[in-house]
């Protein structure tokens, strides 16, 4: 689970500094998503790295996925099914984080949207703002409407709260939250983590939306 | 006082239960919250109803056998045991829910009180040192830095009163059987069995149906004995240890 | 018959039965009061230990365990044993005797062996380590412990406990009992209890649980080795004794209800302690005699019933409602001033009471050592300070315990370094700062020296019936010393036991006892019938009330203080309450299932006969020693007055039948290595 979780975590933020080039023009942008499919060659194939890449993201993925589906089974047997406690106050948990409590609806909400951003942006199949062969224009068309805007910050901030309690739990899990100091830290780290994955993947939409970047 | 508690009554392990209301008079603020239940048995005891039943014994803190949930946490709304709570946390015309502690692996036994034997078979599959009676070195034989002792003592507080599985919405048992790797594994003399030790109790703690735990730390915040968060980490570096390794 | 008709009927055979038993309690009683101590109790023939070697007292537990039978180890999984309790002493046994490969099987009435009531203990555990160098051995633990029980135990004894004192601390640090650690990594130690040497190994106020854990998960790990069957939240109703010899109990198995029987070639008890007769006091709720006084009624002797330990430093009760007593901690006592108002109708707040209206009593009657007396002394004189109503707090029983002197000396910072643990458990009880206002406390009933009579090898008068820790009447004789209890346990389950049970066992397997057996059916019989009886009987009045009344009587008269006068009264009312008991409780519910009423009223009804025995035992000692004070023997100045011409002996009492006097047995005490002194702390 943390595994999979911080390759997941890995690749976000890669994908989000990629994202960030939207601000340095067409050119740069384009030049990136080529690139990406042509690092390694001619060792590897045409589009080779991106397929390493998809591979281990699918895996990563998948493995998440189903890790995640059997904890939540073995877990509900666990706490002795749905129905536990009476007192309205049980619902809430004791001191339990909103991104702890959201962590599996948000992480559905996760999947959906890469399935629709798939659709929308590498195969194209919905494109509400138009399809176009430059990456820079699917994304500048895309996000001149603002519906789609919202649907992405909506994911967007999905994403920032599963990551604000997924960074803090994988590392947790991997062993590094030995004393009340490195607790103090880890949570540190997760927030600034969530923090700058949101924001980074939202600013290029809204600067779209609003016309900075164009 | 005045209070209403709404109680779990349960006539057996296989019977339905539901919440009942008992209306509690006279209740002082000086008595504990199972002095109260005791009271209110009492007065069942006369009106010719069965009392209800719970678990309790040494009535100081330090047992683990009282265990009710009260309003929705285990032990109540302070960071203690059942037995340590005062009537002086509520307010006259209170209405209080009383329910066991619910997990699948501490099935109802009776109204209030569940088996919670799934805690001693974690304990079975490794959480000791093995010191054969009468081969012991000399106590000094071995020192212990003092901080490895306060640490190791800190998590051996653990009374073995299942709040942390109570609470937490996996059902996990996770807080208590890192409190155990984390007392043994701090001290010289719990090394050699260190990896074995913390795979067994995983294993036997799945194994009882007890759910993973998501690190969502309510745990924590309900135990009596404030066993800290860190002995989970200090478990996950143990088992990742025994995993590189190979266990012994 | 319709149901009110039905009522009527049984209103007036009540009625008549009750009266029946009023004009017998009115005889009752006037026998009591007009005869001579002796016709309560028969007397038999003196009783010695004839297991402790006669040679030097240094070499007598060697010589022991050389001389004692040994069984081979291929022969011991053929040997099967059964253990009732799992405290230190009987976890520890189990564990021990499980790896040495015997055939255990393990009860309690807890939901875990890891919640008897040993974990309860605070203070610590002695050792003759003499790891501070300042002069202890183990010569100087025995030469205390005889001394501090007011030379009413037995010298063999004794020594052997302080001899495998030292084997504890090892054995315990071993299986990672975390004891405190000074920086260089030893252990720490403190001193406890009036002795002048630092020999006390604690784990914080926890001492209790780390041991208990300790022994609980050396338990845990033979019972995943498969040599111990532990039966949990199973009680011993009844002792089976086939040919004379213990062959197997009868328990109930408090979740279904079900009555089982199980055998084995010797039977070990270690049930702990009976303060719960009392009703207040520092034990666990559950805590209770059953197991032993079945022992006892099945033969074996109960030494020294009358020996209980009152701890002056408990918070007081606050209401009727009280269910049990807390312990604070006897080191309060070096900082903190105990006083009372010197008017009783001084009811201000004690902060607003100038010092010249106060009264020190400890410092003005023992000027010497002052607020730090022992235990029996501090608490006797509490109870004279509020039997005159100058007593505070609710009901005027209890006097305060000042630390206002101690916070202006040393600071609020450094009371709190000290003390600020115990603080805060009184603030969580009480609900009040004793930073602000003094504390409150008084004396509570907390550890009885008395339980069955053994020898030196633990055994009791039943051959096949060994008794470990608080439950038999122990190395302590009249008084025990603090920390040496949990000593005690450790050094019974650990090491004495483990060598002396082999030379019984030597001659086993015994023929095989199975549930047909006349004996057998005769104990299930007896515990089915006990229980019917009990939930037969549909009265008017709860077990709980019985028990307080029980406790009331017990502590008005056979508490701190005794007398002749009290304790036949006290014999009369327990007659009266047994049979108001037998035809007035009310149990409901059935047999079946969870029944927490029919366990309680069991252990009551147990705790009836035993107080009155308690009654009997003080009663027909006629001097003050240890535990024990009767108000008729004491100095000009009021100290205690032992008679050791007249009564140094164990007073082992054998069970005469129901309703039949007890008889007493004997057993002559004498010093070889001690001589015998009487105390003072003036
Ligand atoms: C509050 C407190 C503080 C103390 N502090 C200290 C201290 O600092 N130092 C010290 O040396 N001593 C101390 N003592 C005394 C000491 O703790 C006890 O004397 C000692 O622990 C008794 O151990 P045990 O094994 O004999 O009995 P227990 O620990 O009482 O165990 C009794 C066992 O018997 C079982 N049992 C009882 N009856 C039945 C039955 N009918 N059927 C089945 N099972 C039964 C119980 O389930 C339990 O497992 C203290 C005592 C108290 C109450
Ligand atoms: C299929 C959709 C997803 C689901 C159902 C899901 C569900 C979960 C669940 C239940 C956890 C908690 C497990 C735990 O704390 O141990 C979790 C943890 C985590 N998730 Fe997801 N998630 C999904 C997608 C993602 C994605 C796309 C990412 C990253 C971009 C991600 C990153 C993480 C991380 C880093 C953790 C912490 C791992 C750990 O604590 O061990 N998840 N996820
Ligand atoms: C506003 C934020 C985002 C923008 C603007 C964005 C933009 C893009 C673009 C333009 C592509 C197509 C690249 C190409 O085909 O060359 C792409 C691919 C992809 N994005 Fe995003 N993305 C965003 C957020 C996310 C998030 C949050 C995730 C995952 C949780 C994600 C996962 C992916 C994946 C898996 C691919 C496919 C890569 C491949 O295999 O080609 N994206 N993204
Ligand atoms: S960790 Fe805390 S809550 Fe859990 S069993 Fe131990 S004491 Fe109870
Ligand atoms: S609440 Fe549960 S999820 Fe883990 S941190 Fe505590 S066990
Ligand atoms: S009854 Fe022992 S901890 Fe509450």
């Amino acid at each position: 689970m943390a595994v999979s979780g911080i390759v997941l975590i890995g690749y976000l933020l890669a994908h989000m500094y990629g994202n960030l080039k939207v601000f340095a023009g067409q050119a740069a942008f384009d030049e990136y998503a080529h690139h990406l499919r042509t690092i390694g060659e001619p060792v590897l194939p045409h589009t080779g790295l991106l397929w390493v890449i998809r591979v281990v993201l699918l895996v990563a993925v998948v493995a998440h996925a189903y890790a995640a589906f059997k904890l939540w089974k073995r877990n509900h047997h666990g706490r002795g099914g749905a129905k536990r406690y009476h007192a309205p106050r049980a619902a809430r948990g004791v001191q339990r984080s909103y991104s702890s409590f959201t962590l599996r609806w948000g992480g559905i909400i996760i999947a959906l949207f890469v399935v629709f951003h798939l659709l929308n942006f590498t195969w194209q199949v919905i494109t509400p703002g138009g399809a176009s062969a430059s990456p820079y224009e699917r994304v500048v068309n895309g996000f001149s409407v603002w519906w789609l805007v919202v649907a992405y910050t909506i994911a967007m901030l999905a994403v920032g709260f599963h990551l604000r309690h997924g960074t803090w739990s994988a590392l947790t899990t991997l062993g590094a939250n030995t004393s009340t100091v490195a607790r103090h830290r880890l949570n540190l780290i997760a927030y600034v983590v969530a923090g700058v994955v949101t924001v980074g993947f939202l600013l290029p939409p809204f600067s779209i939306l609003f016309g900075l970047v164009r | 006082m005045k209070i209403t508690v709404r109680v779990w009554r349960q006539d057996g392990p296989e019977a339905e239960g539901r919440m009942v209301p008992y209306e509690v008079d006279d209740v002082s603020e000086h008595m504990s919250f199972l002095e109260m239940l005791d009271v209110l048995n009492e007065r069942l005891t006369m009106r010719g109803e069965e009392p209800i039943t719970f678990d309790h014994d040494c009535r100081e803190g330090i047992c683990g056998s009282c265990d009710l949930v009260i309003d929705g946490i285990p032990h109540g709304p302070q960071q203690t045991t059942t037995c340590q709570l005062h009537m002086r946390s509520f307010s006259d015309g209170d209405t209080i829910d009383v329910e066991p502690f619910r997990a699948g692996p501490f099935p109802v036994i009776k109204d209030l009180m569940v088996d919670r034997s799934a805690l001693d078979r974690i304990i079975q599959a490794g959480g000791f040192i093995s010191a054969p009676t009468g081969t012991a070195p000399d106590a000094h034989a071995t020192p212990v830095p003092k901080n490895d002792a306060d640490h190791a003592f800190d998590a051996a507080t653990c009374i073995g009163c299942g709040a942390c599985v109570a609470v937490c919405p996996n059902g996990s048992s996770m807080l208590f059987t890192s409190a155990k790797v984390t007392h043994l594994g701090l001290l010289p003399q719990g090394q050699p069995e260190r990896r074995s030790r913390v795979v067994n109790m995983l294993n036997q703690q799945d194994a009882e149906g007890f759910g993973g735990c998501t690190n969502i730390g309510d745990c924590t915040a309900v135990c009596p004995k404030g066993i800290p968060f860190e002995t989970i980490s200090r478990l996950n570096r143990d088992l990742l240890g025994s995993l590189a390794r190979g266990r012994d | 018959m319709s149901d009110k008709q039905h009522e009527s009927l049984r209103d007036r055979v009540l009625g008549s039965v009750r009266h029946a038993a009023d004009s017998v309690k009115d005889s009752v009683g006037d026998l009591v009061n007009s005869v001579d101590a002796d016709a309560l109790f028969d007397h038999g023939d003196d009783i010695a230990d004839t297991k402790a070697p006669k040679v030097d007292i240094a070499q007598r537990w060697d010589e022991r365990k050389f001389s004692a039978k040994l069984v081979n180890p291929a022969n011991r999984r053929k040997l099967s044993v059964i253990i009732v309790g799992t405290g230190l002493a009987g976890a520890s046994a189990a564990a021990t005797l499980g790896e040495a490969g015997y055939k255990v099987t393990s009860f309690c009435y807890q939901d875990s062996p890891r919640r008897a009531h040993s974990i309860a203990a605070q203070g610590g555990i002695n050792a003759a380590k003499n790891y501070r160098n300042d002069g202890d051995s183990v010569y100087r633990l025995f030469y205390d412990t005889v001394k501090g029980g007011d030379f009413r135990s037995r010298e063999s004894n004794v020594y052997r406990l302080a001899q495998v004192s030292t084997n504890i601390i090892d054995q315990c640090v071993a299986q990672g009992v975390p004891f405190a650690r000074e920086y260089g990594g030893l252990l720490d130690n403190r001193s406890f209890g009036g002795v002048q040497v630092s020999r006390t190994f604690y784990a914080r106020g926890q001492t209790g649980q780390q041991l208990l854990l300790g022994a609980y998960q050396a338990l845990e790990r033979q019972i995943a080795a498969g040599t111990v069957t532990m039966h949990t939240r199973h009680e011993m109703l009844e002792l089976i004794v086939v040919d004379g010899k213990a062959r197997g109990v009868v328990v109930r198995d408090m979740v279904t209800g079900d009555i089982e029987s199980h055998t084995a070639d010797v039977v070990v008890l270690a049930s702990g302690g009976y303060g719960n007769v009392f009703y207040l006091s520092t034990n666990a709720m559950g805590c209770n005699v059953t197991a032993t006084w079945r022992a006892h009624r099945k033969g074996a002797y109960f030494g020294n019933p009358c020996y209980t330990q009152i701890h002056p430093t408990c918070i007081p009760v606050s209401g009727d409602y009280q269910s049990k007593l807390t312990l604070m901690s006897e080191s309060l006592r070096n900082d903190g001033r105990i006083w009372v108002p010197k008017s009783g109708e001084d009811k201000r707040d004690p902060r607003e009471i100038p010092e010249d209206e106060r009264d020190y009593y400890l410092e003005r009657i023992y000027p010497a050592f002052g607020n730090l007396v022992p235990r029996d002394i501090a608490s006797r004189a509490a109870k004279n300070v509020c039997d005159e109503g100058r007593g505070v707090g609710p009901g005027g029983l209890g006097v305060y315990l000042d630390f206002a002197d101690a916070i202006e000396r040393l600071g609020r910072k450094s009371v709190e370094a000290k003390y600020g643990n115990l603080f805060d458990m009184y603030a969580q009880i009480t609900g009040e700062n004793p930073y602000e206002t003094p504390m409150r406390i008084y004396p509570a009933v907390h550890y009885t020296m008395g339980g069955l009579w053994v020898d030196y090898d633990l055994q009791s008068s039943i051959p096949g019936l060994f008794v470990t820790g608080e439950a038999n009447f122990s190395d302590h004789g009249a008084n025990r010393l603090g920390a040496s209890a949990l000593m005690q346990g450790l050094a019974d389950g650990y090491f004495v036991l483990p060598n002396t049970i082999n030379d019984y066992l030597a001659a086993g397997p015994f023929a095989k006892v199975d549930e047909s057996h006349p004996a057998v059916a005769e104990a299930v019989g007896a515990v089915k019938g006990r229980i019917d009886k009990l939930l037969s009987i549909k009265g008017s009045r709860t077990v709980d009330s019985f028990h307080k009344e029980l406790g009331h009587i017990m502590w008005d008269y056979c508490g701190m203080e005794r007398t002749e006068e009290g304790l036949r009264k006290a014999i009369s009312r327990i007659r009266e309450l047994k049979s108001e008991f037998w035809s007035d409780v009310r149990v409901l519910g059935t047999g079946e299932g969870v029944n927490q009423a029919l366990e309680r009223a069991g252990r009551v009804a147990d705790f009836i006969e035993l107080g009155e025995l308690m009654c009997i035992d003080a009663l027909h000692r006629r001097e003050s020693c240890g535990g024990h004070f009767r108000a008729e023997s004491q100095t000009e100045d009021g100290e205690a007055l032992r008679h050791d011409d007249e009564y140094a002996y164990v007073a082992a009492w054998e069970f005469g039948g129901e309703d039949r006097k007890p008889v007493l047995h004997k057993e002559p005490l004498v010093y070889e290595y001690v001589e015998m002194k009487q105390r003072s702390y003036k």
